[in-house]
């Protein structure tokens, strides 16, 4: 018997260790230098990185008018887009898990899971389209003598919103799936309606899931910067400013202090979120 | 007596398959009712179908005189305890048990009264505060009759509610139950594969076969004179007579039930007045505790099963028995006639 099956600690060991390495040294490891050189300063005449320890960045980050603007819009369209998701993804999802005919199940999963597949620039930039001023958009609502949002936050929030959808589908779904039918069928024999039962047994049961989800919809909305630049006009978010700064302005240590806003932020999200046992529905 | 329950020519077809087929039954108010047969023999549809739960194809349903047949499951006075319990994990267990009448919108210091009294009713006081998943299965149980008492219905649907449960505990439950039943008076609808449980407990037992009651009568009328093979074979055990073994044995074709604990086993012909016996052979002898089961291959073909107490210690003497002849003696009145022969009925044995 060879030392491998002798040790069954050093097989796991052997196991587990590449994906380790790749967690703690690439995901947590880039995370951490990040937030080094989020203390770190660029010189102002060189532009060259000074490293030398300093809060500065963070506190321009926090006095300057501007950066605190750009941080509550960022958290607010994230929250909008995690609640316009949330609306429009409960509705699908119960009728996907709960009513549906298992082939329509089938087919429902596949057409929410297709737009995955698709290139997200194609799907951003589909957005711009639909919603040009001479686009389907702008044409369907016409007659009623309305006009399309237009470029702008509106227009951000209606593409995060569709860009991020499955993610919010796919877990609400998974989580009315496990729901046994009985439930619904003891709350209906107890006297209660389908309106009440949805308020008091589906949408309490459903809450895990729903929390699940915006995990995903809220972070990956706190972190965008390309459709912002597609269909937002002169609009910023947080990730425009990390961009801009790291790019243009060549300022890594200022593009790393924002960055670690939506970190910090997420990080909050996540506590409170905990409570709901949230977590345990990923 | 007034009747609870009504149904009239029920019938519920799943594509080809008729779950229930053109039903009639009446179950009286306050009666303790059992639905009893094998797995897809109708008896849970039945239960749906007096919930709401499924449309039926054909027939009305009755309840109290009112026809209920197109309502949803919220606008009958019935409840049901669910196989599964169905109790709701995001609530506490007083939370449960209140649901019906939160959702009836009855004043909170009633509804409060009424939860505690339906607690005790199934002796969980204490637990009000608890939270399902700090709960035992018989726990459960109970919260999930509690939570259907409380609304006090014309009738009760039980749905195997005691399937999950150990033998002992289900025992136990099951006087429980029924003590439960006298106390408050309400019709109770039991669905159960298990015949013990249904003799136990029920006034009354429908005995299910695809689709259709094969027989409906009290406990004992069920046991000792069954209406067919199917149910002789289903509801205890029985030894099938038939055809020419019949007709050489009794003298008429019979077909012929006759219950294992009715046979005897004896060294010779007693030669009883009115009795019958048939030489054999033991072919095999299981010790069953309280009692003894022999197997016995008869000359004349069939082979039957005998049963007796282990009143004295007689289990050596039925052990010593294997491979011996013997005489399988009988009253002429214990045989059940099955009236004439019915090829399509055949026993079949499923004990719990």
């Amino acid at each position: 018997m060879s030392l491998i099956d002798r040790r069954p600690g050093l097989r796991v060991g052997l196991l587990l260790t590449p994906p380790m390495l790749w967690l703690g040294v690439a995901y947590l490891g880039a995370l951490a230098a990040l937030l080094i050189a989020s203390l770190w300063t660029q010189n102002d005449f060189t532009g060259t990185i000074e490293r030398s320890w300093t809060l500065e960045n963070f506190k321009t980050l926090f006095t300057v008018e501007v950066y605190r603007t750009i941080t509550l819009r960022t958290i607010g369209i994230a929250a909008l887009v995690t609640v316009v998701d949330a609306v429009l993804a409960f509705p699908i999802a119960l009728y996907m898990a709960k009513v549906a005919s298992p082939r329509m199940q089938r087919i429902l999963v596949i057409s929410v899971l297709t737009p995955l597949w698709a290139s997200y620039l194609v799907k951003a930039y589909a957005w711009r389209g639909m919603l040009s001023a001479d686009g389907p958009i702008a044409w369907v609502a016409a007659p009623f003598g309305l006009h399309t949002p237009g470029y702008g936050l509106p227009a951000v929030t209606i593409t995060l919103a569709y860009l991020w959808l499955p993610y919010m589908i796919l877990p609400v779904y998974a989580g009315l799936e496990r729901l046994p039918d009985s439930l619904f069928e003891a709350s209906a024999d107890l006297g209660a309606g389908a309106w009440t039962t949805l308020r008091r047994v589906v949408v309490p049961m459903a809450f895990p899931a729903i929390v699940a989800g915006s995990i995903f919809t809220f972070s990956l909305s706190m972190g965008d910067y390309i459709a912002v630049k597609i269909v937002g006009g002169t609009s910023q978010l947080l990730g425009n400013v990390v961009y801009d700064n790291q790019g243009a302005a060549n300022n890594l240590p200022f593009a790393a202090a924002v960055a670690t806003v939506p970190i910090v932020v997420m990080l909050a999200y996540l506590a409170a979120v905990r409570r709901t046992g949230a977590l345990e529905n990923l | 007596m007034a009747t609870a329950i009504s149904v009239r020519g029920l019938s519920k077809h799943f594509g080809e398959v008729r779950a229930v087929d053109g039903l009639d039954l009446d179950i009286a108010d306050g009666e303790f009712f059992s639905m009893l047969g094998p797995s897809g023999s109708g008896k849970t549809t039945v239960l749906r179908l007096i919930a709401g739960f499924e449309e039926p194809t054909a027939g009305r349903i009755m309840l109290g005189g009112e026809d209920v047949t197109r309502r949803p499951p919220f606008a009958r006075d019935v409840n049901t305890v669910f196989q599964d319990y169905a109790i709701f994990p995001h609530l506490s267990v007083r939370q449960n048990v209140e649901y019906g009448l939160r959702v009836k919108k009855v004043p909170g210091a009633e509804r409060r009264r009424r939860a505690d009294e339906a607690l005790a009713t199934v002796r969980l006081e204490g637990y009000a505060e608890r939270r399902p998943h700090q709960l035992s299965g018989g726990q459960r149980q109970r919260v999930a009759l509690a939570r259907a008492l409380v609304n006090r219905p014309q009738v009760l649907l039980l749905d195997e509610p005691l399937g999950a449960l150990d033998l002992k505990l289900r025992r136990e439950m099951q006087i429980e139950l029924k003590e439960i039943q006298r106390d408050v008076g309400i019709t109770f609808v039991f669905v159960t594969h298990d015949q013990e449980e249904a003799l136990t407990m029920s006034d009354r037992i429908a005995v299910f076969n695809e689709g259709r009651i094969e027989q409906l009568a009290s406990p004992v009328e069920l046991y000792e004179r069954p209406a067919s093979a199917f149910v002789a074979g289903f509801v205890g055990s029985s030894n099938l007579l038939e055809g020419d073994v019949a007709r050489d044995l009794v003298g008429d074709p019979g077909p012929f039930v006759i219950r294992p604990e009715k046979l005897q086993l004896l060294a010779e012909d007693p030669h009883l007045p009115g009795g019958i016996a048939a030489a054999g052979v033991v072919r095999e002898v299981v010790y069953l505790g309280a009692s003894t089961m022999s197997v016995v291959e008869l000359d004349a073909g069939p082979t039957v099963t005998v049963s007796h107490q282990n009143s004295d210690t007689s289990i050596d003497a039925a052990v010593e028995r294997r491979d011996q002849r013997v005489v399988v003696s009988w009253r002429r009145d214990h045989l059940v006639s099955l009236g004439s022969p019915d090829p399509a009925a055949s026993p079949e044995e499923e004990t719990a």
